[in-house]
């Protein structure tokens, strides 16, 4: 009570001072919020980056995930042998294990007939191998032989193309010199690895790899028994199978993605120093508003000083000049982000997207730098001493 | 926060000591720069008088000035303001004190971006338990005690020197302290509103029973004070002129 009573009797000093000097305090605004923009950016990437790369991973429909150990990430995941999977049928808990084959592929863009990367899942349509609704409900159209299902999110010109096959007509496009057929779409969108992806059946797969054997997969999709422990599935099967095969439950098999993505692969540092780079941006700006205004300020404080305002009191002025800069920077940095972020998803096909999550991140970490920056700033309030000043 | 009772200032009684000044040396600097600049200062000073202190630049005038203000702590010897020793006080205990009084500096030392009237203000905000609305009206009052009622909005870049200064005095005067030091308060003004400025000061003590104590080298204002003291080489003359 006796605090807000005195906050409602205080002059709003920081505020006064501020707004007396409007240049200053647009110039100051416009650094802050070009920080803030910054660092949205920079996250927005960094989350788009570990998202779409584990879209297709989080995807799949499996409890355990068999994995060569020369796997890197989805698009370097080398092959191990298939007799690993009839193996694994004889651990109790487990109730399917089938093959996954992955390979990247060049084709024909349907539209422009430019070339262009793909990625081509391949599975045995008997039984989904994915959580995509879309999949599983064509999975009678990949039972032909050359006939694939698209990505509607892929990266690229594909638009008419996506137009016709919705039409019910299906669009033809030459791989490796053979016609495959685009009979269905699904959503899943692109990664930074690939640009689209194509589900197709095993047969389809092998036969655009003619030089690929059946018996080597990519990953092996185990599903368990209702009721059944992943944990001690994972165990029994670490310690059944031989060595060439890595045992991976669902969620170790999305991080083991992801950590590449974080770690090895240079896209994480990247992005880490970037964000790093926009807190410094944050700090320096914020500081030199700050030390600026202490600085013009200093004989002003000193008088408040002789007057017998405490040192708290002209504390309290600095972070609340610190609270209202982080504040006011704040609305054009959250807003000018949501729009860009519009524009980078059109251009890049990836998941760049606001979350609230986010922006209370980046509203505590600019109130936590207002605050470092005020702090610092501070320490120059000591030399405001009356009786040196007069 | 401090409260004074504001109506008690004008039932000061003229025999209190409200300045009281015994043996106080005072030095600057440290060991083989240490200077002394005040010498054995001894001054008494009752409720509602008027002081003027002059004497040579250099002479220890604001020396003296910001120790009774407790601008600066006291080293040695005794010094009372309103009955409590400042000699050897706390940094909190010299904040306090600062509150006891207003302080008129020889540049108006405004706040630029804050008006007049907010301005004024803040000398108010520490005092008392006065309502937003009773510290506007309090401030616009005092402003129009010294003629600028019509410049309560004005930002100090707008106003000429003597209506800063008088800004400065509203200011101190606005909390109705019970003494008022002054350091050269006409030194940046011209004649006319020098002259102006230091009665003003004389009238509103009066009407409140406030103490002054003011250094200046204008001679042309030493008839409105009850009493000089004159400083040399940081050692009060005894010669003091009793005027009434
Ligand atoms: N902060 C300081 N450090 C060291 N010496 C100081 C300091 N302030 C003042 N002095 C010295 O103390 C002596 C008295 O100074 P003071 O300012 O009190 O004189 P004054 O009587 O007010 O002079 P003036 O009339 O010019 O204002 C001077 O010799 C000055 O050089
Ligand atoms: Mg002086």
């Amino acid at each position: 009570m006796n605090i807000l009573k005195s906050f409602q009797r205080r002059t709003p000093l920081g505020w006064l001072q501020l707004r007396h000097d409007r240049g200053r305090l647009l110039v100051a605004l416009a650094g802050i919020a070009f920080a803030d923009v910054l660092m949205f950016m920079q996250l927005g990437f960094q989350n788009a980056l570990y998202d779409s790369n584990t879209r297709v991973d989080r995807a799949m429909l499996a409890d355990i995930i068999l994995v060569s150990p020369k796997a890197l990430n989805l698009q370097n995941l080398s092959t191990f042998s298939r007799r690993r999977l009839l193996q694994a049928r004889d651990i109790p808990g487990v109730q399917t294990a089938d093959a996954l084959y992955i390979n990247n592929i060049t084709w024909k863009n349907p539209q422009t007939r430019l070339t262009a990367t793909v990625q081509i899942l391949g599975f045995a349509p008997e039984r989904p191998a994915f959580k995509l609704p879309e999949v599983n409900q064509q999975l009678d159209k990949i039972k032909l032989p050359n006939v694939v299902l698209f990505d509607r999110g892929a990266r690229g010109k594909y638009a008419e193309a996506i137009a016709q096959v919705e039409q019910g007509k299906p669009v033809t496009t030459e791989v490796e010199r053979k016609t495959l057929t685009i009979g269905g779409l699904f959503s899943l969108g692109a990664s930074f690895g690939a640009d689209a992806s194509l589900m197709a059946s095993d047969q389809t797969f092998l036969r655009l790899f003619p030089r690929r054997e059946a018996a080597s997969i990519s990953l092996g999709l185990i599903r368990l028994k209702s009721g059944a422990n992943p944990q001690q599935v994972a165990a029994a099967l670490k310690s059944h199978l031989p060595g060439d095969v890595r045992v991976l439950t669902a969620q170790e098999f999305v991080q083991f993605e992801e950590n590449y993505w974080k770690t090895a692969s240079p896209v994480g540092f990247i992005f880490g120093l970037g964000t790093t780079m926009a807190f410094v941006v944050w700090v320096v700006i914020v500081y030199q508003v700050l030390s600026t205004d202490v600085n013009a300020h200093i004989k002003e404080y000193a008088t408040f000083k002789a007057m017998g305002y405490n040192n708290g009191y002209l504390l309290g002025v600095v972070f609340e000049e610190a609270v209202i800069l982080a504040v006011l920077g704040f609305i054009p940095g959250v807003s000018l982000p949501i729009v860009l972020y519009q524009f980078a998803a059109k251009a890049t096909a990836l998941p760049i997207f606001m979350t609230l999550s986010r922006v209370v991140l980046v509203l505590m970490l600019t109130l936590l730098m207002c605050m470092m920056s005020g702090a610092i700033a501070t320490r120059k309030l000591q030399s405001a001493d009356p009786a040196d000043m007069f | 926060m401090n409260q004074i009772a504001l109506t008690e200032n004008s039932q000061a009684t003229k025999t209190t000591t409200v300045i009281e000044v015994q043996n106080l040396d005072h030095y600057f600097g440290h060991a083989s720069l240490r200077k002394q600049v005040l010498f054995d200062i001894s001054l008494s000073i009752n409720a509602g008088e008027i002081i003027i202190m002059t004497g040579p630049s250099g002479s220890g005038k604001t020396t003296l000035l910001t120790l009774a203000g407790g601008l600066r702590s006291a080293q040695s010897g005794s010094l009372k303001i309103l009955g409590q020793e400042l000699c050897g006080a706390s940094a909190n205990q010299l904040t306090q004190a600062r509150r006891q009084h207003g302080y008129i500096f020889q540049a108006h030392n405004l706040h630029s971006s804050l008006t007049a009237l907010q301005n004024v203000r803040m000398g108010l905000e520490l005092h008392s338990d006065l309502s937003v609305a009773e510290m506007h009206e309090r401030s616009q009052l005092m402003l129009e005690e010294v003629g600028l009622g019509d410049r309560l909005h004005y930002y100090p870049d707008d106003l000429s020197g003597g209506q800063k200064q008088r800004v400065a005095i509203a200011r101190a005067l606005v909390s109705a302290p019970k003494i008022v030091l002054a350091d050269e308060p006409t030194a940046a003004l011209d004649k006319k509103s020098g002259r102006d400025v230091v009665e003003l000061m004389q009238t509103l003590a009066k009407e409140q029973g406030c103490t002054i104590l003011m250094v200046t080298h204008d001679n042309r204002i030493l008839d409105i004070a009850d009493r000089i003291v004159y400083m040399e080489d940081g050692r009060l003359a005894d010669e003091q002129i009793n005027r009434l």
